[in-house]
């Protein structure tokens, strides 16, 4: 809508700009004196008595509103005026009162939100009491108190809170869609006034700190108590729009309110996003303004001629009120033209536009085939301007994680001391796939287990109760290396907090195989062993980063025992072996191998013990290097390499990363559709090329796979013009730009290049910074573009935006995003489409995309049919209305030649009126909403039926010059043939016939006819509502006419119903109605003819399939089901692990672990969507995947 | 089992929804399209041949007495300006002219579809709201008063223009002229003489009163009360003629019912014969190279004499038995496979 922005944007503009705020806590005499907003907000744009003025102030900046005020003038000068005043007026009352409408009720929604909102209560620190006030009562520089589940008020200071050491939780949700808790800590300046009211009320602090802006993560400011300054960064700040958990209570100081708040700021930036369709109809419409200047000019200078020749002599008859002068006549004649045929310019159209893509917008609303029962969620098209543009898509750019795959990890198989688990073979030792009905491994002896983990293999449970020592050292393993925070509400029901997904599953298989991780304090991890309770001493956790590639702890067992268990990347393991363990190396390599070839992602896993001497010099070296002031990340990791080698290998683990249902399906659909699809994930490498093999992105029989990885620009251009030299070798240098079409304008579309055979292009995120380079893009757009599939592995949330954004520029393509996390939103908003998945964790890319729904595999229904469809309706739309508009007003045209170029109107005004607005806007409108040139079913079958969309086939200019050629036949038969037929000719009893008014009876008769006909004849699917539009429409035309011109309209209006009696006299003549089914049949035949023809020569895809489906006369049979290939590979897999830094930190901080666990409130709720519920052996990442700068 | 709250949002399963409204979805194959053609085609024919044949049937008879030419009859009243000359014109019939016959007046060039010129009337007026007598609507400037600012009725270009020639039309026997009646009565729509215009109500019984306080317009001789001296009903907005023309035509080139020959011996037509027509000349149209003409016409069901749409409709016709031959011959020739789609 964009009101909220504007709304936001005038209040910015009006303040003076500010520099610096400055405040005081409990002074609210000194902080008015700045002229802060309090903090009400007000989205609304109205009130009751601007609303009426500013929502037409508004309209009338629209162009075509505007134009329709301006030909309102024209029509008011007695001298030019051709028409009455009502042809305009009607059509934009009905226009402005539609708008209007729509505008009150969505603002009306938006006062009551705001009026919701501000009305909240909260309780305020006012001299020296808490008194419960309203939000939009809230000052800056008041001191407020929040509770636990609260919403913030405003932006505030944090001062003091119920937590230890001053810490507060926050959800953030609403603010960045991450669900996952954050901690805020207070000054201990200002935790020590806990919640003492009288020291609160006391409280003078002064705060200078930036102006209001929009910046979430950044906060600088500066606090003086007392003479002292304090440093303030976003640690204190708590943010409106956050919500507070698992706290009491806290104080704050409010910063900024309402409007000045962060939230606020944020709002309202999203881009207006328009269709291609959408700018070709402006170029369209400027030409039609050229065009319509061009024929009234040609009717002035007509004019202008006429006077001279004809008129001049003609004025006995005429009346001349100011003499007779040419070149004046014919500059009235001029405008007095622009008011006749301004039909061609085609204001309803937009109206028209905006309520048919409504309309599709609720089909794919209502599709029940893109409703996921198992998370409840329908789709939804968020954006209701661009659905057309879904039927044009050439190129999609994916997330993974959470898109392509469900981000859930379940563990699979394990290798320990060279022996596999989790195959499931049968009698015969034939692997069998793994299916619901397979027996699954009973867990009940183990009390803690979690009902939704499943193994399928019965030797490995065996294993751990027979007491194997390295499979009890595995688990204790998964057991005790991790971040993962437990959660235990009543006795045995476990809930476990993970920043990683791979972390969770791991943890959770320990968990079922006996060794269940239970509870953890900064010192100690608690482990359920086999029903013994096991307590280790925590010593260290040396945690993940991206460079270390792996994690440990380093722990003291029961028995005294320092041991360092590490579980990392093979590769990065495998350098810190013992050598000893060569053996088990070797058999667990290709047992790691056999695992990648399955996509599956894995760990190595090793131990260590230690020696309490040369641990005990090692801790304080680590001490020391962990509280460095400078180079604290090099210096540690240094110190973690010391220790983290002459490690013994355990084996390793293997987890699903699980694809989302119907993937590799879909991909295929979609390349069959001619779409390229392009993978940008924030994943390794190793971990995005095996998804792009198991959703069949990338094929084993392809001809060949280009990995770009290289570390110099000079490389990174190497490799992209190698790998397109192999793919073309003809292909030049110079990138073949599209010839420009405007002289001394340079063209930026890069031209498709041919290719043969399939390519792949896998690139990483250093390789990819170069490549967006200016000067490297088009070779990487090039390259990149004549593959089938390219995979973009660590990219940043702004690259994927500049990828997107270079193919934007550089091809005359429809892009389109798809993704379901907050990194995913700056490619959602510059792609022509962003599409969110919904129903999971995290909103953000929901909020920002067009289109979202559950699953990927919708994505083919979104394109393939309801894209489609609403390409097709919109194209069918378009062209018709064109059609039926500019044959209206070419006859106009025609007819000026035989009035002296009077701007003389062919039809009665009354006709000119309802055309548009009543005789013609139903049936366009069925048309454009339930047409449909073939069923879904058959939509799937052929994807090929995708591709006219991708090529703008059905509408662009040279469409549009088509129709131009077919309105101007259409015209001239529309006004010749009636001229013809009514030549000196008369009625049956010998009375008057070729009078102008039965004259413009007949010919508006003879279009209305001529263009419903035509309007059949471009319809494909006939439903009960089409035929009752379009009869509809024609019955409304008798009836209206014969009501128009009847007696009685007459008698109480006599000037505005002069036709008075001319249906009556006029239809009942059988030359009539012999002119007009002349008209009708030479308007349609000779198209009928040419299509029928065209159908023969040249048929289109469309017209083959639609004439298989009149042969089948059945449905197409459902697509096979097909389970996805086994692919034995001897490609290594990446290994997969949280990509965020872990909890590391917080765990030996102990900074949130001090009070038992009991008494608190739970930390972390427990994640209640229905996707955890309802799936099996699940386990849900509460962070996105996050990206390393 | 599902309970309701976790599909609570599942969409409605109506055929509406889901798009799958039962249609009828035609297409244009060869079955439906070349017999088509062919059908429609020989249909026109009949029609074509039908209408051809009956407009050939009507008799047409026309006249042009503008009197351009130095040698016609008319020239000497074309030349003057005087207001009362007559001028004759003779034709001869070699055999009867059907009855009903009508007697048409025409003029060419003449725009009676200019926009000003239409728009230069006062419906209230004409539906005899006197109101509108001592202030006519501004639409009929410059003939809404005269030069000393008094209203004109009926005001306006179209009435000011009125088509004031008129024709008395005798059979020669033997060298005695025999009058043919005129029948002047039912020449206008019924709807206009009865609705649309209407006299204003009797002022002491005489419409000349309903009148007081107005000029006739300028051009006409006589005022609008006082149009037909022989008949006291055919006169006001109800004066047939008057009706006739107000009902502007479309095009520049147009003919207008002058009267109906129906009555007497000519009931039946015209009998063969020697006619002379004596024309009142006082209509100018020579200042903008316009023509004047008599026309006598009988009519069929298809109306006045046509040929347009007769051959018209025998070309469509034969256009499209000609195409759907090629159609049938392309079809033939390149019907596209169905198993490449």
């Amino acid at each position: 809508m964009g009101s909220l922005l504007s709304a936001c944007g005038i209040n910015v503009k009006k303040k003076k700009v500010e520099e610096e705020r400055r405040l005081r806590a409990n002074d609210r005499e000194f902080n008015l004196s700045f002229k802060y907003a309090n903090n009400a907000i007000k989205t609304s744009k109205y009130n009751v008595f601007t609303f009426l003025p500013l929502n037409l102030f508004e309209q009338f900046q629209r162009l075509a509103n505007a134009y329709f005020v301006f030909l309102l003038i024209l029509q008011l000068i007695p001298q030019i005026s051709s028409l009455s005043w009502f042809t305009t007026v009607v059509p934009l009352l009905l226009v402005l009162s539609i708008t209007l409408a729509k505008d009150l009720s969505d603002d009306i929604t938006r006062h009551k939100n705001d009026k919701q909102v501000n009305n909240r209560k909260v309780e305020v620190l006012i001299d020296g009491e808490l008194k419960t006030e309203r939000w939009m009562n809230v000052q800056v520089g008041d001191i407020v108190k929040l509770e636990n589940n609260e919403f913030v008020t405003a932006d505030l200071l944090l001062l003091s809170s119920s937590e230890p050491l001053n810490l507060i939780y926050i959800e953030t949700a609403e603010l960045d869609g991450e669900t996952n808790l954050k901690v805020k800590q207070a000054l201990t300046l200002t935790g020590e006034l806990c919640n003492d009211i009288q020291r609160l009320a006391a409280f003078k602090g002064e705060v200078r700190c930036e102006p209001p802006n929009n910046r979430l993560d950044k906060f600088t400011g500066t606090l003086v108590v007392g003479g002292e300054t304090f440093a303030l960064d976003n640690e204190r700040i708590l943010l409106r729009g956050c919500t507070l958990r698992n706290t009491e209570w806290c104080f704050g100081l409010v910063l900024f309110g309402g409007p000045d708040t962060k939230l606020m700021q944020n709002s309202g930036k999203s881009i207006f996003k328009r269709t291609s369709i959408d700018h070709l109809m402006n170029v369209l419409v400027l030409f039609i303004f050229g065009f319509l200047a061009f024929m009234c000019t040609i009717l002035s200078i007509g004019n202008a001629i006429w006077e001279y020749q004809e008129g001049n002599s003609f004025i006995v008859f005429l009346p001349r009120a100011d003499g007779a002068n040419a070149s004046l006549s014919a500059f009235l004649t001029f405008w007095s033209y622009v008011i006749i045929l301004n039909t061609v310019v085609p204001i309803s159209l937009y109206v028209s536009v905006e309520i048919l893509r409504l309309g599709n917008s609720y089909f794919i609303d209502w599709d029940r085939k893109m409703y996921h029962v198992k998370s409840d969620t329908p789709a939804q098209a968020r954006t209701t301007t661009l659905n057309e543009e879904l039927g044009q898509i050439k190129y999609i750019f994916s997330d993974k994680t959470g898109t392509l795959t469900q981000n859930i990890m379940t563990f699979n198989r394990c290798s320990i001391n060279g022996k596999s688990y989790g195959e499931v073979v049968d009698f015969a030792g034939q692997r069998v796939e793994v299916t619901e009905k397979t027996e699954k491994v009973d867990f009940s002896w183990n009390l803690l287990a979690d009902p939704k983990f499943f193994f399928h293999d019965h030797k490995l449970v065996e294993a751990v109760k027979l007491g194997s020592p390295e499979v009890h050292a595995f688990f204790r393993l998964l057991a005790l290396c991790h971040t993962v925070m437990p959660e235990e509400k009543t006795q045995g029901d476990l809930f476990y907090q993970a920043q990683s997904p791979d972390e969770g599953a791991l943890v959770t298989a320990a968990r079922n195989f006996g060794f269940v991780f239970r509870a953890r304090t900064p010192e100690t991890i608690s482990v359920v062993e086999m029903g013994i309770e096991t307590t280790y001493e925590l010593l260290a956790v040396l945690d993940f980063n991206n460079v270390r590639k792996r994690m440990s702890v380093i722990v003291r067992n029961p028995e005294g025992k320092l041991m360092l268990y590490c579980k990392g990347a093979d590769t990065i393991i495998y350098e810190r072996l013992h050598p000893s363990c060569s053996k088990v190396m070797e058999v667990t390599t290709e047992h790691l191998n056999e695992y990648a070839g399955e996509g599956l992602r894995t760990l190595a896993l090793a131990y260590k013990d230690l020696d309490e001497d040369k641990f005990a010099e090692w801790r304080r070296r680590h001490h020391e290097a962990s509280i460095a002031l400078e180079d604290r990340e090099e210096k540690l990791d240094a110190i973690y390499e010391e220790i983290e080698k002459d490690l013994i290998l355990i084996g390793a683990s293997a987890v699903e990363d699980k694809l989302q249902d119907g993937v590799p399906q879909t991909i295929e659909q979609l390349a069959k559709a001619d779409i390229k699809i392009w993978v940008l994930t924030g994943d390794k490498q190793e971990t995005a090329e095996n998804i792009g093999y198991s959703c069949n992105m990338l094929r084993e029989e392809m001809t060949e796979i280009f990995i770009v990885a290289a570390n110099t620009a000079e490389e990174v251009r190497e490799e992209l013009v190698n790998a397109r030299k192999k793919m073309s070798p003809e292909s030049g240098d110079e990138p073949p730009m599209e010839k420009s079409r405007f002289l001394g304008k340079k063209s930026q579309v890069v031209e498709d290049e041919k290719v043969d055979g399939e390519y792949g292009l896998v690139i990483n995120g250093h390789s990819l910074a170069f490549a967006l380079q200016k000067d490297m893009q088009v070779e990487l757009l090039r390259t990149a573009c004549m593959c089938q599939t390219v995979i973009c592995c660590r990219v940043t949330p702004l690259q994927k935006a500049q990828v997107v954004e270079l193919v934007k520029k550089h091809k005359k393509a429809v892009t389109l995003a798809i993704g379901d996390g907050a990194n995913d939103v700056s490619m959602i908003k510059t792609a022509h489409i962003g599409v969110g998945i919904s129903g999971q964790e995290g909103m953000q890319a929901v909020l920002s995309s067009d289109f979202s729904f559950a699953q990927f595999r919708y994505l083919q229904r979104l394109l393939l049919v309801h894209g489609r469809w609403s390409y097709l309706r919109m194209c069918t739309f378009l062209r018709y209305f064109f059609y039926k508009n500019f044959t209206f007003t070419f006859v106009h045209f025609w007819y000026a030649f035989f009035c002296g170029f009077s701007a003389q109107t062919v039809y009665d005004e009354w006709y000119i009126t309802l055309y548009n607005l009543v005789y013609t806007a139903l049936p366009v409108l069925g048309i454009s909403l339930f047409d449909q040139d073939v069923n879904d079913r058959w939509s799937f079958q052929y994807p090929q039926l995708y591709a006219p969309g991708q090529m703008n086939q059905y509408f662009s200019k040279m469409a549009f010059a088509k129709i131009l050629l077919h309105s101007c036949y259409s015209s001239l038969i529309l006004f010749f043939v009636p001229w013809a037929a009514m030549w000196d000719t008369v009625r049956d009893d010998g009375k008057d016939i070729a009078d102008y008014q039965s004259f413009a009876l007949l010919a508006q008769t003879c279009l209305l006819i001529a263009v419903s006909v035509q309007l059949g004849l471009d319809t494909y699917y006939w439903t009960a509502v089409n035929h009752f539009f379009l009869w509809g429409s024609l019955s409304v035309y008798f009836a209206v006419t014969f009501t128009m011109y009847s007696n009685g309209m007459y008698l109480i209006f006599t000037s505005s119903f002069p036709f008075i009696g001319t249906a009556r006299n006029s239809l009942n003549q059988p030359n009539v109605w012999l002119t007009i089914f002349l008209t009708t049949i030479l308007c349609v035949l000779p198209v009928v003819a040419k299509r029928f023809l065209f159908i023969q020569f040249k048929p289109t895809i469309n017209d083959k399939v639609r004439h298989k489906v009149k042969q089948a006369k059945a449905e197409p049979p459902p697509p096979p089901q097909r389970f996805p290939r086994r692919r034995i590979s001897t490609r290594r897999s990446g290994y997969a692990f949280s990509h965020a830094r872990g909890y590391g930190d917080l765990v030996t901080s102990g900074r949130f672990l001090r009070i038992p666990v009991k008494s608190r409130p739970a930390l972390f709720s427990k994640n209640e969507s229905p996707v955890a519920d309802s799936t099996p052996q699940t386990y849900i990442s509460i962070f996105e995947e996050t990206q390393n700068p | 089992m599902k309970n309701e709250g976790e599909t609570a949002q599942r969409p409605d399963n109506t055929a509406f929804t889901q798009q799958r409204l039962p249609a009828w979805q035609p297409i244009l194959s060869a079955g439906i399209v070349i017999p088509g053609f062919l059908v429609i085609g020989l249909a026109f024919i009949g029609i074509g041949v039908g209408l051809f044949l009956t407009s050939q049937t009507i008799q047409v008879l026309e006249m042009d007495y503008t009197g351009v030419a130095t040698d016609s009859s008319c020239f000497r009243c074309s030349m003057t300006s005087s207001q009362n000359c007559t001028c004759e014109i003779t034709f001869s019939l070699d055999k009867l002219f059907t009855g009903p016959v009508f007697f048409y007046y025409g003029l060419s060039n003449y725009y009676q579809n200019f926009r000003k010129y239409g728009v230069s009337l006062d419906y209230y007026q004409l539906s005899g709201d006197t109101q509108y007598f001592t202030s006519p609507q501004s639409v009929c400037s410059p003939y809404s008063y005269d030069n000393q600012n008094r209203p004109i009725v009926p005001c306006g270009a179209i009435a000011n223009s009125m088509f004031n020639d008129t024709f008395e039309l005798y059979q020669i026997i033997n060298g005695t002229k025999n009058l043919v009646p005129l029948d002047g009565k039912g020449i206008a729509w019924w709807t206009d003489y009865n609705i649309k215009y209407r006299n204003p109500s009797f002022v002491n019984g005489s419409l000349a009163n309903a009148f007081a306080g107005t000029v006739k317009p300028i051009n006409w001789p006589k005022p609008a009360y006082d149009l037909d001296s022989t008949d006291p009903n055919n006169n006001g907005f109800l004066n047939q003629d008057f009706l006739v023309w107000m009902r502007r035509a479309a095009l520049p080139q147009f003919r207008k019912l002058y009267r109906r020959i129906t009555e007497g011996n000519y009931a039946a037509g015209l009998p063969a014969g020697n006619y002379s027509m004596t024309v009142h000349y006082n209509y100018p149209v020579l200042t903008f190279d316009g023509r004047k003409k008599v026309v006598f016409s009988n009519v069929s069901w298809m109306g006045g004499r046509n040929d347009f749409l007769g051959i018209a409709y025998l070309v469509v016709g034969s256009l499209c038995v000609v195409m759907s031959i090629i159609m049938l011959i392309v079809y033939a020739k390149f019907k596209f496979s169905d198993d490449d789609a």
